[in-house]
């Protein structure tokens, strides 16, 4: 079976977040990008799949930025085993929407046809929770969201999902989007020899024009701005003190 | 113009507090018709007639609907969107499996998490885990979107709604139940609660959860966590309170041991009052706290279980 993982390149996690001073947007020049680390969780699955046997090929596929190949070579030297690039913007500040994204995906799976695409559950830089949804609607693929668990079994697969209650176990007819959440795995750092490795894998480079899809946004961005700061509060210097303030302020 | 909101159906029930937050913020985009569905919907139909501004309720009751799987509830959906302009549902994890399904269907993009709407196409919306606030057009002719229940209130009772059965198409068979789990608990629901105790790695271990949860009991008030206690096996992760896990909004919002990283504080930097207690007096919780008490917590936290009630 051959697993295609997409992986996006976004803003480090650890990286403080600054609103840029004219409204258009997050500030993302010279900043630290890494891969979204839902979309780590997403190749580390892969990878397992394939050291128990059960997938045989890894293909990782990126969408955006030329500089998104530097994230499909992490992604190679974990263990994936070839990349596709699909270059779909100029400029580092251009997100892609996950509608767009998910009918170049749809694309690349007709061409690919793996048995299984491991998604990240969203991206945390737009948090849109999206594409894996999309993707699967897109090609009328059955589903499995915000997975913690995940067992591949023939023609179905086990996925046991993160819900608002709890836990979910749904069983879901292979081939299947299967989207990840954090506590699925706990992804491997890349070793220096698989990363010099990893620069001799295949990386194929495509543009959004070669699949025929149009990336022009459906939500114009009218202005980002940074939320409403909270005021300061004050220091307390005992429980009793904390207590009073809180009778105080009607809270208990 | 018109609104087709799903409505939050739990084996046969309806979760009011996300429906109403979802109707009040419908509202305003125009006539809101509540879709129902489950395996058993009728009586979450009915209490979603009482909703106040909801015009209509569609029940749709068929065993594909039952544990809300994407495949079936979004074709439902699709099939029903003529006539309607906006199609929407909370944000809960339930629509965010089933509303991008929906929007890719419709060839739109999906508005997940609004937290504002300005206009019947443009809406506030939070990103990079609430540490920005992007103001979006949309230019699809259907607008699919979910709503942060945590910036809405709730729309009252009172509705008197007329309630309509309708039917269901046949089931796409791409996926089936298996089985939940769901944590047994009296204390209230973390997304509904008045008050939310939450503790973080600074609790230490699954033992001493005990004391966060003895305060939370004695407040009448819901449990949480931070991701950290949470990956540290101290709570389980329904009860993350975060950008990855349950965004809150309670009139208090107590943090114990927590020291306030961005993910968690997209989590519950929204609610009314913020008390933080904490042993390191650097911790970036006490910049949102509107009470902080520098203090070991194993000290504090038993004598203000105490001193409360």
């Amino acid at each position: 079976m051959k697993v295609l993982v997409p992986v996006k390149r976004v803003i480090d996690y650890n990286v403080k977040v600054r609103v840029k001073a004219d409204g258009s947007g997050v500030d993302l020049a010279n900043v630290k990008m890494s891969m979204n680390p839902f979309d780590e969780i997403a190749v580390e699955e892969a990878i397992r799949l394939k050291e128990a046997g059960k997938a045989d090929e890894i293909v990782v596929v990126s969408i955006g930025v030329k500089q998104a190949q530097e994230t499909l070579r992490t992604a190679l030297a974990m263990g994936a085993d070839r990349a596709i690039l699909v270059v779909a913007a100029d400029d580092v500040h251009t997100d892609i929407e996950p509608l767009a994204v998910a009918k170049i995906l749809a694309k690349v799976v007709e061409e690919e046809q793996p048995g299984l695409v491991l998604a990240g559950k969203q991206a945390i830089d737009n948090d849109m929770n999206a594409t894996g949804q999309m993707l699967s609607a897109l090609l009328g693929w059955s589903q499995g969201t915000f997975a913690s668990e995940l067992s591949v079994e023939g023609d179905h697969a086990l996925v046991t999902r993160e819900v608002d209650g709890g836990l979910q176990t749904i069983k879901v007819k292979m081939p299947a989007i299967i989207t990840v959440d954090l506590r699925l795995n706990e992804p491997r750092y890349a070793s220096l020899p698989n990363i010099m490795k990893a620069k001799k894998k295949p990386l194929d480079e495509k543009t959004a024009a070669d699949y025929g899809v149009d990336v022009t946004p459906r939500l114009e961005i009218v202005k980002t701005a940074e939320p409403p700061a909270r005021a300061a509060g004050i220091i307390v210097g005992s429980v009793d003190e904390l207590v009073a303030k809180l009778k105080e302020a009607g809270a208990v | 113009m018109a609104v087709l909101l799903l409505a939050e159906v739990t084996g046969g029930e309806l979760s009011v507090d996300a429906t109403a937050k979802a109707v009040s913020a419908a509202k305003a985009l125009g006539d809101v018709t509540v879709l129902a569905a489950g395996a058993s919907a009728a009586a979450a139909g009915e209490a979603a007639a009482k909703i106040d501004g909801v015009s209509k309720v569609l029940v749709a009751e068929d065993a594909s609907l039952g544990h809300r799987l994407a495949e079936a509830t979004a074709a439902l959906i699709v099939s029903l969107a003529d006539g309607y302009e906006h199609i929407a549902a909370p944000a809960t994890t339930d629509a965010k499996n089933v509303m991008p399904r929906v929007a890719a269907l419709l060839d739109a993009m999906v508005i997940s998490d609004v937290s504002g709407v300005v206009d019947g196409s443009t809406f506030e919306r939070p990103i990079y885990a609430g540490n920005a606030v992007q103001t979006v057009k949309s230019k699809d002719a259907k607008k699919v979107i979910t709503f942060r229940t945590s910036t809405f209130d709730a729309a009252g009772q009172g509705g008197s709604a007329p309630v309509e059965t309708i039917s269901v198409g046949a089931n796409p068979g791409l996926s089936e139940w298996v089985e939940d789990k769901v944590a047994a608990s009296d204390r209230p629901e973390l997304t509904s609660a008045g008050i939310v105790v939450s503790g973080g790695r600074g609790v230490g271990s699954e033992a001493d959860f005990k004391l966060i949860e003895g305060l939370a009991d004695k407040l009448g008030a819901a449990v949480g966590a931070s991701r950290a206690a949470v990956d540290s096996g101290y709570a389980p992760n329904d009860w993350q309170v975060g950008q990855t896990g349950k965004v809150v909004a309670p009139q208090l919002y107590v943090a114990v041991g927590i020291s306030g990283a961005i993910q968690h504080l997209a989590g519950m930097k929204d609610s009314k009052i913020i008390v933080a207690i904490n042993k390191d007096e650097e911790a970036p919780i006490f910049q949102v706290a509107d009470f902080g008490l520098v203090a070991d917590l194993f000290q504090a936290v038993p004598e203000l279980t105490e001193k409360l009630g």
